[in-house]
């Protein structure tokens, strides 16, 4: 049985796509089958963030309307064999999904995978009902900031009453705490909500805590997801994700700021 | 102004927004799970029953229909309905 796995937030730009390439390509590289579908109709960011944009051919709405099939949609990931992408159309109709058509797609690709990772759109409307209501689990994806966590605990909301779970009164999805954009630095001076607030907050368990780091941006420029870049904390972060998601437990690192020499903090930097 | 930084932070320590940002959410969020919680046990067959008879004259998907049940600050519930109405003809069987 596939286990799928909805990365979401309730709030925008906070990482999602960044934390959902990085997880997948992780299992990927574990030696599991892992589709990554991004559910970000009309925006598609996916692809770029995986690095094959220019691959694209056909799309997730494509598939449901029966324009192509899911094998001539997918796109097979060039470092790893075991990895796919289904992107997400850019033009079509936001109303193409529904939960019918996309129930149909996910079964389907269970057969094949063991991991079906879900890239949410930001918002708590119908894309993102639609990228969490078949989750077996949630990565709820959140910056340690006022509107970020609130949007989060939103999402709890939904996760608890509106998905499939939830309507047939199976077993709760298993929710998991991704915390990301983290500033030890900024936490210490007292300007950041910390890993212990938020999780008192949330109260759901800690995934993991992604630092902010500079290579993000540097694995999005490349298009090559940042767990790729080993020597990174925030790369290092993410291993540690996926470790924990396959069971291992891992102690949380990059919870505390580097000690700086008096001279490089007195002169900045 | 590194320097200057360096000392001024020393003193504003005490002020932390990150502990005000906290007592804030935790009003809000605990706020807001009370009233998702207090959906009353009706809510489900009231919905599945607006339901059928909704679709005896109109088409409406699942997405295209919401209902939510607000509390307003106090004593005021108010019963929210959506439906989204597309201009496609009725079936009726
Ligand atoms: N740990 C991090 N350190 C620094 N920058 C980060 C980190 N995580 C994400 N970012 C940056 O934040 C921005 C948003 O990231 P991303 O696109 O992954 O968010 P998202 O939640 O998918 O956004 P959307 O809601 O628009 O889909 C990007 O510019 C990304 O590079
Ligand atoms: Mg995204």
């Amino acid at each position: 049985m596939a286990r799928i796995i909805v990365v979401t937030s309730g709030k925008g730009g906070v990482g999602k796509t960044t934390s959902s390439a990085a997880i997948g390509l992780g299992l990927a590289l574990k030696g599991h089958k892992v589709v990554l579908i991004d559910f970000d109709i009309g925006l598609r960011n996916l692809d770029l963030i995986m690095g094959c944009e220019r691959r694209v051919v056909y799309d997730f709405v494509n598939v449901i309307n029966g324009e192509a099939t899911l094998n001539q949609a997918l796109i097979k990931d060039k470092r790893v064999s075991s990895l796919s992408i289904l992107p997400a159309s850019q033009t079509r109709d936001k109303d193409a999904l529904n939960k019918e058509n996309v129930g149909k797609v996910l079964e389907e690709l269970g057969k094949t995978y063991d991991y079906i990772i879900c890239d949410s759109p930001a918002g708590i409307e119908a894309g993102a009902m639609m990228a969490l209501y078949y989750a077996d689990e949630a990565i709820v994806t959140t910056n340690p900031e006022v509107s970020s966590v609130r949007d989060s605990d939103r999402i709890l909301g939904m996760l608890a009453s509106r998905s499939r779970r939830a309507e047939q009164g199976l077993e709760p999805i298993k929710e998991h705490l991704l915390l990301t954009r983290y500033s030890p630095k900024r936490v210490e001076e007292g300007e950041m909500l910390s890993v212990e607030d938020v999780k008192d907050i949330l109260s759901i368990p800690l995934l993991g805590v992604i630092p902010e780091s500079q290579a993000v941006l540097k694995a999005s420029n490349a298009g090559e997801p940042v767990i790729l870049d080993t020597e990174s904390d925030a790369g290092k972060a993410y291993q540690d994700v996926v470790d924990r998601l396959l069971g291992d437990t891992v102690e949380f690192r990059f919870l505390t700021a580097e000690k700086k020499g008096i001279f490089s903090r007195m002169f900045g930097g | 102004m590194a320097l200057l930084d360096y000392f001024l932070r020393k003193k504003e320590k005490q002020v932390t927004t990150a502990s005000k940002a906290k007592e804030r959410l935790q009003i809000i969020v605990a706020h807001e799970r009370n009233n998702r919680n207090k959906q009353p046990d009706y809510l489900p067959q009231l919905t599945e029953d607006i339901l059928v008879v909704l679709r005896k004259y109109i088409h409406v998907s699942d997405e295209s229909f919401s209902i939510n049940l607000d509390n307003k600050d106090g004593d005021l519930n108010v019963l929210e309905l959506n439906i989204e109405l597309h201009d496609e003809p009725t079936s009726t069987d």
